[in-house]
């Protein structure tokens, strides 16, 4: 069953266009930057994006700071939405369900194939952010001795930046499976793809925006979007763990608290569609 | 003769509609069993509880002699299943999407799937098919389509919800042939359709919904009965009476309906009397008339006030 679902997931053309917009823009930004050498102060714009400049093999991270904020959730909440909400709508969900695969193991399935597309999806953004970076900007021989450098402005070996540049794309990940969660709950509400999507989004927007409100400072903690670009705490020297550690906690609630939600509802529902 | 298909006190309620309203489904090993009513009855409704994909809201439902849902893990895979018109993923091709639903769940050897998919394909007409995407085929191809998904297994038991939806008047005859051949191949098949003609050429049990209630379940040969009548077609029915006194139920034109369930003897005596007798037989009900007396309102339509 989860192979299906993977297969399904993977050979829809539609997948791959996702993907491929979704490196769009990081690409784009590469050629701006590397035809005017404008980038933003350290500090402000996407993190990252003006140490490129000077080391072409930081611009991974810069590509996955940008499509973070907005086409990373978006997708992520469109593949999620549509999961069981577009067999619904195709119709073929009862077919899938007569057959029988069992609503819990369709409801794992779809999950996995979900999290496979949030892994495939930012290790391509990720790969083809440093394959861009290294032809168009200098890429500085990483050896052991020269190594990046920190936003703290101290060097990091390369090893270190490796492992630490991995253990970032684990963590967008984990902040994209909160994203999921809420698109397959939301999928196994409706019969619309469209809505459950636009609900996941809905809820994402919602969080950001309480996050820039002081009067929302109570709740700011428990927003989903909290801690998403806490990644960047991974490449100061020391590393900050703090906010690390309580995103994937809070992500880990969310999914958890989600993901029952969504088989208490699917496993019990009458599927009319 | 043992059950396929049994449930007792079925209830579905959606908010205060009683679309499926306590029926007694019995549906035996052989049977092809025609689950008649008018749109909105209940009948694709009951057929959703049989599969599992709706919950009843009281009463039990027993599939190849076991409870529904709990067992369908087991049961499900011996069922084949066309439930309110086919579905498939419309950019895969129809072989593709055979293989999909057949990998989706238990009971499928992968190493026979191909030859089981081409041999469906073969069965429900679409043995030629290329490599066009569903997207692109007619809605008699997908209804056909369909017919295969449910085919792959093999199935002991067929349900089908209004399987011939959509078929040209040839297609309709070809799946009934397909649908005949499965039955003498021991296939049970429950078949519903608001279709009266269809049932009455393919069924040999009929049960009819009204409103959610099942009143009417029994053999089609035993409704269709005769009725211990016979009819006489003549010219000269005027005649009749004055011949067969007293005997007499209905005269219609050239058609007299007469009291007794020997259409010789009737004859004899007309000719005897010098009236000619153009046609004679034993009168029978038609499923038409049998299905309206019991369900007490047009067949096809949704009353306005309900
Ligand atoms: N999900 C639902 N929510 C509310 N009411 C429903 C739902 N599904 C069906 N109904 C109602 O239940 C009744 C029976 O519907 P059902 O689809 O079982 O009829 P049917 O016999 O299959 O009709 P048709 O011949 O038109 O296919 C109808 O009055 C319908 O409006
Ligand atoms: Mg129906």
């Amino acid at each position: 069953m989860i192979a299906v679902e993977l297969r399904k997931l993977f050979r829809r053309p539609r997948t791959w266009a996702t993907i491929a917009v979704l490196n769009a823009l990081p690409v784009l930004v590469a050629v701006l930057v590397r035809l005017t050498d404008l980038v933003p102060r350290p500090g402000e714009g996407p993190p990252f994006l003006s140490a490129v400049l000077t080391n072409g093999s930081l611009f991974p991270l810069a590509a996955l700071a940008i499509v973070l904020p907005l086409f990373l959730p978006i997708a992520v909440a469109v593949v999620a939405g549509d999961s069981v909400a577009g067999e619904a709508q195709a119709g073929t969900l009862r077919y899938l369900l007569v057959r029988p695969a069992g609503r819990t193991l369709l409801l794992v399935a779809k999950l996995v194939a979900v999290v496979a597309f949030v892994l495939v999806t930012v290790l391509v953004v990720a790969a083809v952010g440093y394959v861009v970076g290294t032809t168009l900007f200098d890429a500085q021989p990483l050896t052991a001795a020269t190594g990046g450098t920190s936003v703290s402005g101290t060097g990091l070996t390369q090893q270190e930046l490796v492992g630490r540049t991995l253990t970032a794309i684990g963590y967008v990940v984990v902040s994209m499976l909160g994203v999921a969660a809420f698109g397959l709950f939301f999928s196994t509400l409706t019969d619309s793809p469209l809505a459950a999507a636009l609900g996941a989004l809905a809820v994402l927007v919602a969080s950001s925006l309480l996050f820039t409100l002081d009067a929302a400072s109570p709740i700011a903690p428990y927003l989903p979007t909290r801690y998403w670009l806490a990644f960047v705490d991974l490449f100061r020297d020391p590393i900050l763990w703090r906010d690390v550690v309580r995103g994937l906690a809070l992500q880990g609630v969310y999914v958890g608290v989600l993901l029952a939600a969504a088989w208490a509802n699917f496993t019990t529902k009458d599927v009319t569609s | 003769m043992t059950s396929v298909v049994r449930t007792r006190g079925l209830v579905k309620r959606y908010g205060r509609l009683r679309a499926v309203d306590g029926i007694d489904l019995d549906v035996r090993a052989g049977d092809v069993y025609g689950f008649l009513g008018a749109n909105g009855s209940g009948k694709t409704t009951t057929v959703r509880m049989l599969l599992g994909l709706v919950l009843p809201t009281s009463g039990e439902v027993e599939l190849l002699g076991e409870r529904m849902p709990r067992a369908a893990r087991r049961v499900l895979p011996r069922v084949g299943a066309l439930v309110e018109g086919p579905a498939a993923y419309g950019h895969l091709s129809g072989r593709a999407n055979l293989a999909l639903f057949d990998a989706a769940g238990p009971g499928g050897p992968r190493r026979t799937r191909r030859r089981r998919v081409e041999e469906v394909l073969e069965q429900v007409g679409l043995g030629g098919i290329d490599r066009r995407p569903v997207r692109a085929y007619s809605l008699g191809m997908r209804q056909r389509l369909g017919l295969a998904a449910a085919l792959l297994r093999r199935p002991e038991l067929l349900v089908l919800d209004e399987p011939t939806n959509g078929l040209d008047p040839q297609g309709i005859t070809e799946i009934r042939e397909l649908l005949l051949d499965l039955h003498r191949g021991g296939t049970t098949v429950f078949l519903s359709s608001h279709l009266l003609a269809e049932v009455e050429q393919l069924c040999t049990r009929v049960g009819v919904l009204d409103r959610g209630r099942l009143v009417l379940q029994d053999e089609l040969a035993t409704l269709t009965a005769p009725t211990g009548a016979t009819v006489v077609h003549t010219p000269a029915a005027d005649r009749v009476p004055a011949v067969l006194d007293g005997r007499v139920v209905a005269v219609d034109g050239s058609r007299v309906v007469v009291r007794g369930a020997d259409p010789a003897e009737v004859n004899a005596l007309l000719v005897g009397a010098g009236v000619p007798v153009t046609g004679l037989a034993l009168q029978r009900p038609s499923l038409e008339e049998v299905v309206l007396a019991a369900a007490g309102s047009s067949l096809d339509r949704v009353e306005v006030h309900r």
